[in-house]
């Protein structure tokens, strides 16, 4: 999918074809950047995880998205990854279901913490010693293969992502990919979580699902931090 | 604790820095006993390699005793004798457990510029660049070995360090360089450079069956090297053209496989040469790919060619004609050591392989950039200088 303006343009049979084509490929397994492109990351998951709401939260872009183009706002922050991990998707996928192992590899959290089966709370480091704060529900879980989450109303940081495990092919391990999406909230605060992700966000979190890679199969991550050198 | 520090190009110095500590659960430290220079280092004295920083340890050719073990180890105990391979793997990735140690997913932490110049993530090198981890080398007096539990090797302790220190690097390197050559029965194989890793794969050639091994070289005293201890014929390069010179002596065929054991300082002779130079000076070239070019021409039809030699980034005027028209073979790739060291151990135990030859020079570490000097100048006939913390 290589135009949004043309998809936008689609009449409403249209986009609700493209959504059911969403859902299937998400079943199937392959995903879906075409979501991520046409309209906010978290309609698209909303839609998958609430059947009827499907037409309304893939079709529609989320106010948020549509008040930031209005103020002229940077566009949201997406990125996607996609790293093959030398374990069982069973393994990964417990892992990662307990949001509070997040920050010890995505170095720009801080702090998560679960309340219960469907809500955490997330920390996330800003510059100058600030942090920014969220709240976040479980959209949609699906054993050993998927997780999606989005921040619900009141978030610093508007956000929604998803993880999905699939098995690689041969003896290769889990392929793990990771879709995230940051609808920055304008102002000072715009500028402070675009730095958070640097110039790169795409590096970002390769790095991080790098050090999730290394956390798995080698039991540790990967340093240099606080070895000699001659450095004056 | 002392160690050898990287300034500038063509500069090292001796400075004295804090002590190595442990930083993860597979972390061991180890005290030096021996440590050698290896021909590539002198790619990074030289300023060849990018992301070399100045202060940055360097070094990767060592074996000491270990001194401290992090909390993950269980094989490992303070005093064991040890061996460590110059790359580092994490021993738990789909490369590691295929033995591709050299290609570790896991032991690079700054995999991220490797990604964007070679579109994936090499293992991490001892003091070989940021690029290539940016971890502290071992011509020091300790350095800290991460996932100290794979591959490390553990020797017994009457036999003399001169013996076992180039299980680390070079010997794995050579041996690595003939096994990609799939030797059959009968071949003839052609090596470019007689520094200590085209000795050992000289040696190595012979062992997997090669009937005839050709060794190629500028410096008289190298070449006297291969002919005794290699028992190679001899080409030296300045007296006779190299090409000619392997058809005269493979009765018109060429050499079944040619091994690289130069990288990417090559000299050639003549105009190619001068064109090499210029451009890597100018920086529009990164490496001189003189032995490359060279090695496409010389071997023979639907022949293999093995690359040992460091390569690091760009080549101008590779005659891929040659290479694709004669249906040739490339090989290469830093060494996996962890995959060969224990076998090679066996060889020096059983006295089949004495690699102590190639020693010239035995300086203390504070005489390393003297050590650097004669090294990159071949003064003093040097081959290999091993640094005595």
């Amino acid at each position: 999918m290589t135009s949004t303006s043309e998809n936008k343009a689609n009449s409403s049979q249209g986009e609700a074809g493209e959504v059911e084509r969403w859902a299937s490929l998400i079943g199937g397994g392959a995903l879906v950047l075409m979501g991520l492109r046409q309209g906010s990351l978290r309609g698209v998951l909303t839609a998958l995880a609430g059947g009827g709401l499907l037409y309304q939260g893939a079709t529609k872009q989320s106010t948020i998205q549509q008040a930031q183009e209005a103020m002229g706002i940077n566009k949201p922050i997406k990125v996607e990854k996609t790293v093959t991990i030398n374990k069982p998707a069973d393994e990964l996928y417990r892992f990662w279901h307990n949001f509070e192992n997040l920050p010890t590899f995505m170095k720009h959290l801080k702090f998560v913490k679960v309340y219960n089966e469907k809500r955490s709370h997330w920390i996330a480091n800003a510059p100058l010693g600030n942090n920014v704060e969220w709240d976040a529900d479980i959209l949609e879980d699906r054993e050993n293969e998927f997780i999606s989450w989005a921040s619900v109303e009141g978030a610093d940081v508007d956000n929604s992502g998803f993880v999905r495990f699939q098995k690689a092919p041969g003896d290769r391990g889990t392929e793990v990919k990771v879709v995230l999406e940051y609808n920055l909230p304008g102002g000072a605060l715009a500028a402070a979580v675009a730095k958070i992700f640097g110039e790169e966000p795409e590096q970002q979190i390769g790095d991080d699902l790098r050090r999730f890679k290394m956390l798995m199969e080698a039991g540790e991550i990967a340093t240099t931090e606080g070895q000699p050198t001659g450095r004056r | 604790m002392k160690a050898v520090c990287w300034q500038s190009a063509n500069e090292v110095r001796v400075e004295t820095v804090p002590d190595p500590k442990i930083l993860n659960p597979r972390d061991a430290i180890i005290k030096i006993t021996s440590t050698a220079i290896c021909g590539s280092d002198l790619h990074i004295y030289g300023g060849y390699i990018p992301t070399v920083q100045q202060g940055d340890i360097i070094g990767h050719e060592f074996m000491g005793e270990v001194v401290e073990v992090g909390r993950g180890l269980d094989n490992l105990k303070v005093g064991d004798r040890v061996v460590v391979p110059s790359t580092i793997g994490c021993g738990r990735c789909n490369y590691c457990q295929s033995d591709m140690w050299s290609l570790c997913d896991n032991s690079n932490p700054k995999g991220w510029m490797q990604e964007k110049l070679y579109g994936n993530i090499t293992s991490a090198i001892y003091g070989y660049s940021h690029l290539l981890g940016g971890y502290a080398g071992a011509q020091a007096e300790y350095i800290r070995v991460p996932f100290a539990d794979v591959g490390v090797v553990k020797v017994p302790s009457e036999i003399p360090d001169d013996k076992l220190l180039f299980i680390s690097d070079a010997i794995p390197t050579g041996y690595m360089g003939a096994e990609l050559c799939d030797i059959q029965p009968g071949d003839t194989v052609a090596v470019w450079g007689c520094g200590a890793v085209g000795q050992f794969a000289m040696i190595s050639a012979y062992m997997m069956g090669a009937e005839k091994v050709i060794a190629i070289d500028r410096f008289p005293e190298r070449l006297a090297m291969a002919k005794k201890y290699a028992k190679a014929e001899v080409i030296n390069y300045e007296e006779v053209n190299t090409g000619e010179a392997l058809k005269e002596m493979t009765g018109g065929r060429g050499p079944d496989a040619c091994i690289d054991a130069v990288g990417l300082e090559a000299h050639g002779v003549g105009l190619e040469d001068f064109y090499d130079q210029t451009k890597q000076k100018l920086r529009l070239e990164t490496d001189r790919p003189h032995v490359l070019r060279e090695m496409m021409v010389a071997c023979r039809k639907g022949g293999t060619l093995s690359i040992m030699g460091v390569y690091g980034g760009f080549v101008d005027k590779i005659p891929l004609g040659a290479a694709f028209n004669k249906g040739l073979t490339f090989r290469m790739g830093q060494m996996h050591g962890q995959k060969y060291m224990h076998l090679l151990l066996q060889l020096i135990l059983e006295d089949k392989l004495d690699p102590s030859f190639v020693v010239t020079h035995e300086l203390p570490l504070e005489e390393a950039p003297h050590g650097y000097h004669i090294f990159q100048q071949k003064k003093d006939n040097c081959v290999k200088v091993v640094l005595k913390p």
